[in-house]
């Protein structure tokens, strides 16, 4: 079947899609945007997270037919055009929450939702709103000092 | 494999109807697991995304009819006050990404006995609205779930909303894992107090072939109540009652040893967090504002 949906603000097309098939398999295989990650394929780890309609989702958990006509964002539509990075991104490098990098993606989408919802979370909020995203190098406390710069740099409570 | 895409509950209706044997799919989260596992290959999904009355409710009078495909997310935030012992089960579904999909209908439809609404739902005396083309029929909870991941659903039927009576008291919920986020149950338990016909209910989750009430354990904490006075008096419950409540709700389950835990141990923390839980409605009831926290 053929889907069709915006992604990161551009109307996109697929075709032959299995009717089986998840979002975050078209997503990486047929419109070549492979920065949302495949892991569990069972919504544990949080590595394909994406907005759908501006909710927070697992992309391997949404068929890809329930994609038909909504709005998707992905890791990809974060940056700006020219490359620069969102306040979250900019953290991420800042505060050394990248190793290996697989679930970063994830954790970015995850993490700009949160500060969308919430500029000033406390840490009580930054856990819950990551707790869907597993990261098996970090040991997360990078992860929440980036999101806690992040916001703190929004508010201009601390220089950029 | 066919995905039927309804733009209308009729429509929907309709095509479970000529097709009973395709999977209805709203949040995906249990669904797209068992594709993307290869454990299921039905020949049509059908995709209910499309249906807005699904996604919502409604509290006219004195009971709340809940949308099947109303997110966790929104039950949290909307319904705490009319529904409390859900709102605290839906905070312990999964992690955001899957509370912002999943909602009571595809917990009734899968019937898990792990499934985090149901202790609430048993609790609380749901109802599930089932409809066909054949028309529309309210099955009691306790008749709901049939066996292991079984239901009392016809094979032409959806699963339209779910009717629970405002909460009339004080009611709780509680959870045993190895963490707070993305758990599947080891075990778990729901307890509402019924002040205005003096009756209790409870659900136990994750620790028989199917969600349970624990009959005896109700009945015997609403004879020590009416008998002791206890609704009019609102004092502390004597330890020896709450034991036995306890003990009684551990002795209604049928557990077994499992990757999650054992049978003894599931016995065991049931009868805790039953003591726990009705020890926190209890105060509740009494007046003494508590904040419900985790088990």
């Amino acid at each position: 079947m053929r889907v069709t949906f915006t992604v990161n603000g551009r109307r996109q097309e697929a075709d032959d899609v299995w009717e089986g098939e998840s979002l975050l398999y078209v997503l990486r295989e047929r419109l070549g945007l492979p920065g949302s990650k495949n892991a569990c394929e069972q919504g544990e780890c949080g590595s394909c997270t994406v907005r759908l309609d501006g909710d927070l989702v697992c992309s391997c958990l949404v068929a890809a037919g329930q994609a038909e006509g909504r709005d998707v964002r992905t890791v990809e539509g974060l940056a700006a055009e020219d490359g620069t990075l969102s306040p979250v991104q900019r953290a991420f490098v800042d505060a050394g929450a990248v190793q290996c990098g697989f679930c970063t993606p994830g954790l970015l989408v995850a993490a700009d939702d949160l500060l969308a919802r919430n500029p000033s979370p406390s840490d009580g909020d930054i856990r819950e709103a990551l707790s869907g995203n597993l990261c098996r190098c970090t040991g997360y406390e990078k992860i929440l000092d980036a999101v806690r710069l992040a916001a703190a740099r929004t508010a201009g409570t601390v220089d950029a | 494999m066919d995905f039927l895409r309804p733009a209308s509950w009729p429509e929907a209706l309709a095509a479970k109807a000529e097709h009973p044997a395709a999977v209805p799919i709203a949040g995906g989260t249990d669904v797209m697991v068992e594709i993307n596992f290869d454990h299921r290959r039905p020949e049509h999904l059908l995709d209910l995304g499309r249906i807005t009355e699904l996604r919502e409710w409604d509290g006219d009078g004195d009971t709340v009819r809940l949308g099947a495909a109303v997110p966790y997310t929104r039950i949290v935030e909307e319904l705490a006050g009319d529904l409390p012992g859900l709102a605290l089960a839906g905070r312990t579904v999964a992690s955001p990404q899957i509370r912002n999909r999943g909602g009571v209908g595809g917990n009734l439809g899968t019937a898990s006995p792990a499934g985090d609404a149901h202790p609430a739902l048993l609790a609380g005396g749901a109802e599930v609205e089932a409809v066909s083309v054949r028309g529309t029929r309210l099955i009691p909870i306790d008749a709901f779930y049939t066996g292991v991941k079984r239901n009392a659903l016809a094979p032409d039927e959806l699963i339209r909303a779910v009717r629970l009576k405002k909460a009339t008291g004080p009611q709780q919920f509680a959870k045993v894992g190895t963490r707070n986020a993305m758990v599947i149950a080891v075990c778990a338990f729901g307890i509402a107090l019924h002040p205005d016909v003096r009756g209790v209910r409870t659900g136990i989750g994750s620790a028989a072939p199917t969600p349970i009430r624990a009959t005896a354990a109700e009945e015997f904490l609403a004879a020590e109540l009416a008998d002791g006075g206890h609704w009019d008096r609102r004092g502390p419950l004597p330890p020896a009652l709450l034991r036995h409540f306890a003990g009684l709700v551990a002795g209604a389950a049928n557990p077994v040893d499992d990757v999650r835990g054992t049978a003894a141990y599931r016995r065991h923390a049931l009868g805790v967090l039953a003591r726990r839980t009705l020890t926190w409605t209890w105060e509740q009831y009494r007046g003494e504002e508590r904040t419900p926290t985790c088990a």
